[in-house]
Parts: C-alpha cells; structure tokens; sequence
C-alpha cells in the first residue's frame, strides 16, 4: 500500500516536475539582494516586499512580452560577506538574467566586482555616489545620490542669502557621505562651514554638540543622519531655544520622524524623494502616477504607506521590465537595454540612463519640504 | 553666548546622562555584590523598561502611570525568571560561565523583543510637558528634573533599605561573605533573588524615565549598558555612592569632551577611563583596596 501510494506521488512530483520545467523555459528569473533582517532591514524589507508585490503584478497581467518573471530574493542580513557569496549563488546556481540590490552602499560596493566578472547587470537599491562614479559597465542604481539632497538644500540656502551654516552629521556611512558632500559643494554656493561636528549613531543626547553651534554665528544647522539621531537632535535644539532654522537630509524622510521628534520637528525643512508628497505633487508632475500606483498598490498589500525604500526596488523592478521589453533577453541584451533607458518616470525620479551616467537621476529627484502641522508641506 | 553659560549646559546635559549612567550602574552593582557576577543583561532590563511602556502606552492604551508601574512590574517578572531560570540551576558554575550566560540571555531578550515589536524607534510622551526651563542661560527640559528626582528618591530608599531593613542587611551580610551568611541561618538564594529583583526594577525604570528624550528601540540596552558597567566599575562596583559619582563623573566628562573637544571621542571617553580605571585602580576610585563592597 504503501509503496504504491508512494509510486504514484513520485508519478506526480515527475509530471509537475517536467511541467515546471517546461514552464521554466518561458520565465525569466531576476536576482534580488535585500538585507531584509539585521540594521538595515529597514532598506532590506520593504525593498523585498515592493519587489514581490511588483513581480506578482506584472506575471498577473501577463508577464513581458508573454514571459513570465520569476524574483529569487535572498536575505544578505546586511553583511557584504554574505552578499558576495548569495551573489555567485545567484548567478552560477540560480542563473539570473540580472540582480536588483543590495540595500546598502557597503555591500553593493562588495557585489560589484561579482557582477562585473560574471558579465550580469546589477541594478542597486543603495544611495552611495561610489557605485555608479566611475561608470561600472554592469552596474546601474535607483537611489538618489546623497550630491542631489545637499544641493536642494544649499541651492534653496543660497536663494535665501544664507552663508553661514553649522553641520551635524551622524558617525556612519550615510552621515560620513553626506558630510562628505556638504564640504565638498559649499564652496560652489558660497555657503561657509563654521562648525563641523559628528554625533554617533546610538548617541542619546546631542545637547554638547547644539549648544556649541548655539554659541557661534551660524544662521541654519543641516544635520545628516538617519532615525532615532536627528530626532534627538529636533528635541534637544527646540530645549536649547535654537532659533536658527534646521535642515535634515533625506534619510529621515518618512513619518516615524514627526512621530520620533513631536513638536520639535514643526518647522524642518528636509530634501525628499516625491514619495511622501505623491498626494500634494501638481497634476503635471510627470511621477505622479507611478507614485500614485505605487503608494496606493504597497498600502493595499501591507497596510502601511509604502516608503522610498519599496520605491527603488519598484524602479529597478520596472527599468528591467522597460529593458526586457525593448528586446532584452540575455544578460548582455539586457544591459544594453537598460543603459537605453530615457525619461522613465518612476518613483525616484525621472530616469534617463547613458554610457556616462548610470545613476540617471538629476535634482528634480528631490523635493524641498517642511514639517506643519505633523504633516510634510512642499517648500516652493 | 558666554563661555561659562555654555559650561553650564554641557554640566547639566552631563548629569541628566550621568543619573541615567547611575541608575544602571546600581543594578550592576546589586547583582554583584549578591553573586558576584557581572549581569550583561542589565542593559537589557533598561530597553525592556522603555519598550514594555511604549507597549502598554501606545498599544493597549493605558494611562502613562499605569504603563510605567505595569512595565516596572513586568520587567521585573522578566528579571526573576531570568535568576530562576538561568542563574539558579547552575550548581557550582564559576562566576565566569555565569557571566558568559548573562551575554547568552542579553542576546536572546533583545531578540525576542525585535521578534514581538519590531526593530523600529518609538517615542515615550514626556511625563509633564516639554516646555524648556531656563537655568542662568542654560535650558533644561521637564523630564531632566524627573530624571534628578526619581534617581535621587531611587537611590535614598536603596540606601535606607540596605542599611535599616532586615532583608537588606542579609543582602549587605551575603555580599560580604556568602559562606558566613548562609551559617547564621541567610537563605543566599533568596537574596540573589532579591538582587534580581530590585535591579530588574531599577534598570527599567531607568529605560523609562529616558525614553522621553532619548526614544527607545529594541537594541538600545548595549550601549547604555556599557556605560552602566563604566559607572559601576568607576565606582568600585558598590551599590553606595560611588556608583552614584561614577556615573554623573562619566556624563559630565562625556558631555564635556563633546563640547568643547569633540563629539567624535564621547564614547572614546567613556572606555578609555574605564581601561584606566581597571588598569590604575581596579577597586574603584573612591574607595581603598579591600573595603567592603556595600
């Protein structure tokens, strides 16, 4: 009895087998890399989930040009060891057509040289300016460049005739980037940095570092970090009486910090990628629909708001699916596909890839917005 | 703004800190002297304290004194089982491999805390307003002087009930010496208990009174831990005043170094007195070799 019931299941696991197969002829798998657990499982989760949710839709409705996708999504717990090797598994086991991630700079920068060696596209979901500058042939990315954020904020300083300013960044890479680029581009507006001070990632109060500021002649603070830092720093600059105004990066772009710092985050002006505003953009912002469907489409499927994060795994999801459709099929068609990519309006910006240029973002990528109310208001 | 106004900020920053430091710094030393063991898991005691408050707060929506005195008491419970399930049924472990333990359970709470309420910051309400008060040019917040006020009533009822009640003096006896102790009749397990008890309490309510200002997440009991540990070991590891100089010691110097040196070396600050303190004067800085420890 037995053997025979165990006969027939083998039967079946053979026919759906070679059905599978069969089937598999017509997919076309990509590869995705997201530190879904660990610290930057922030990045990690709704890159994953928005990914899924895409590749779900696009097979519901029929696949590209009749081929189904397939996403093989590994979880690299943000370690760039761990990425190199899901990297190679990626495309010696798994054979992908091409990767998306990983969520953060350190890693993408660790899968690069696996990409470029294997001759796969690789679409990252992290920010760092190191990934695209110099041009890697197999490497394109979806996050805006940290350059785009401090350029919003000093072209916006600079307008207002502010040159004097003071900069708070946080001890890790994204602060150090950030820092970075705010010395880098002040000169270009005029803009003076009188004082240049760090606070660490898990650091519980910032009152030293403010009070110093607080005591020299700067007339705007930008603070470079991501949650719970610049919360803390919100709290303890409204204690301090600090009157002049604070500028934060993008990083803390989403609601938990007007949750995090309360009343003190009325009156922040921060660059942001358009997803938080999708409702307030004019109706003749070319983004407005993909942000619209894709704010609407992760609400529905996670019940939260979907975030920046889910928006580049959106874009690189939907870059490929452009390039697949131009006749993209191998990795090689693929890439060349995808460095054709003009004006593609997703979530990040409006894209336009080219030989020179495979970040494909310019500054209209960010919006300039401020804190009223507990809600986010465009800056014109 | 004048150089002495600022002073003055950075030393009322430093002791806002320096308490908190203080508060953790005491649980290290209770479990201590009980069992001679260093507790890692203390920091944890103080997340869970934040945490379990933001929960019965914000989740099942109670009034702010009921989640701090329900959060107490549940971190609390936390800590007991901890003892019971831990620590006690190790027969004749060197004070070592217990110490190994507490990392072993530290690592399991944090990560039992992210499994049930996410990675994510949450912010506790301040406990009255969080309109600043100006002190000669110099601001604090309300919560400060609630973090002054509970540390200093925490610290006087420590006192008094290890220097007045029956329990405390057994708990005083064992630290100085388990085997005398338990010859006059002190049941030594029950004190080590006891020890659990009461810096389970106390680290949570130190996670609690600072969880207005300094937000709350499941990983946050590292590295106030650490500093924690700083204060004990500044102090000499003795639940008296020294704990209580140790760690306003470390916020003052940390809050100095960030202001008028730079706020790249405050954690630097921090350990490197504390290698100091272990390679100069292991015993504490306010105490002579041998003393004894309460």
């Amino acid at each position: 009895m037995m053997t025979k019931r165990l006969r027939l299941l083998s039967a079946v696991l053979m026919v759906l087998f070679c059905c599978n197969a069969a089937l598999a002829a017509s997919t076309i798998k990509i590869g995705a890399l997201f530190s879904v657990t660990g610290p930057a499982a922030f990045l990690g989760e709704p890159e994953r989930n928005t990914a899924q949710m895409l590749v779900n839709e696009i097979n519901k409705a029929g696949g590209v040009k009749g081929q189904k996708l397939e996403l093989v999504a590994y979880d690299t717990g943000g370690d760039a060891t761990k990425a190199v090797q899901l990297a190679t598994k990626l495309i010696k086991d798994d054979k992908v057509a091409a990767i998306i991630g990983p969520s953060t700079t350190g890693e993408s920068m660790a899968v690069i040289p696996v990409a470029e060696k294997d001759q796969v596209p690789l679409i990252s979901c992290a920010a760092g300016i190191k990934i695209t500058e110099p041009v890697k042939k197999w490497v394109f990315k979806t996050a805006q460049n940290d350059t785009l954020a401090v350029a919003r904020i000093f072209e916006y300083l600079q307008k207002h005739k502010v040159s004097k300013v003071a900069i708070l960044t946080v001890s890790d890479g994204f602060g150090a980037s950030g820092r970075e680029q705010l010395k880098a581009q002040a000169g270009k507006y005029g803009i003076q940095i009188l004082i240049d001070d760090t606070f660490g990632p898990k650091d519980t109060d910032m009152t030293a570092q403010l009070t110093k500021i607080r005591g020299s002649q700067a007339q705007a603070i930008i603070c470079w970090g991501t949650n719970p830092g610049p919360a803390i720093v919100a709290k303890n600059a409204r204690q301090l009486g600090i009157k002049i105004p604070l500028y934060m990066s993008h990083g803390v772009s989403s609601k938990k910090f007007i949750e995090l710092a309360g009343n003190a985050a009325e009156g922040i002006r921060l660059p942001s990628g358009k997803v938080i505003v999708a409702d307030l953009l004019p109706k003749s912002d070319p983004q407005r629909k993909s942000l619209m469907a894709f704010v609407q489409d992760y609400q529905k499927h996670y019940k939260v708001e979907g975030d920046h994060f889910g928006g580049h795994a959106w874009d690189a999801v939907m870059l490929l699916k452009g390039a697949i459709e131009r006749g993209g099929t191998t990795p090689a068609t693929i890439r060349d596909q995808l460095e054709k990519t003009k004006n593609y309006h997703g979530i990040g910006g409006t894209f336009t890839y080219s030989p020179a240029d495979h970040a494909g973002l310019t500054k209209d990528a960010f919006v300039l917005v401020e804190v009223k109310n507990k809600d986010w208001v465009l800056v014109k | 703004m004048e150089l002495h106004q600022q002073i003055l900020q950075y030393l009322l920053s430093g002791f806002s800190t320096g308490a908190i430091y203080a508060l953790i710094g005491f649980g290290f030393a209770i479990i201590y002297n009980a069992t001679t063991i260093i507790n890692f898991a203390q920091g944890e005691f103080v997340m869970l304290g934040g945490m379990l408050s933001y929960f019965f707060l914000s989740v099942v929506h109670l009034p702010l004194p009921a989640a701090v005195v329900l959060a107490v008491l549940a971190t609390t419970a936390v800590g007991i089982a901890f003892e019971r399930l831990a620590i006690r049924p190790l027969k004749n472990a060197t004070p070592l491999s217990l110490v190994i333990i507490t990392i072993g359970g530290s690592i399991l709470i944090r990560g039992l805390t992210m499994l049930i309420w996410g990675k994510d910051t949450h912010a506790l309400p301040s406990f009255s307003g969080s309109e600043p008060i100006d002190i000669g040019g110099a601001t604090i917040l309300p919560q400060n002087l609630w973090i002054f006020g509970i540390t200093i009533v925490i610290i006087v009822v420590n006192k008094l009930f290890f220097n007045y009640s029956i329990t405390g003096k057994a708990m005083r006896a064992c630290a100085t010496n388990r085997r005398a102790a338990s010859l006059v009749g002190i049941d030594v397990r029950r004190m080590v208990l006891f020890s659990f008890v009461i810096s389970s309490a106390m680290g949570s309510m130190a996670g609690i009174i600072i969880a207005p200002l300094t937000m709350t997440a499941y990983d946050v009991g590292i590295m106030l831990g650490l500093k924690g540990f700083c204060a004990a070991i500044i102090g000499g590891l003795s639940s008296g005043f020294g704990t209580v100089l140790g760690g306003l010691l470390l916020g003052v110097l940390e809050s100095l170094g960030a202001g008028l040196i730079s706020s790249g070396y405050k954690d630097a600050i921090a350990f490197v007195i504390l290698l100091l303190i272990l390679f100069i004067r292991p015993q504490g800085l306010f105490k002579k070799a041998d003393s004894e420890r309460v």
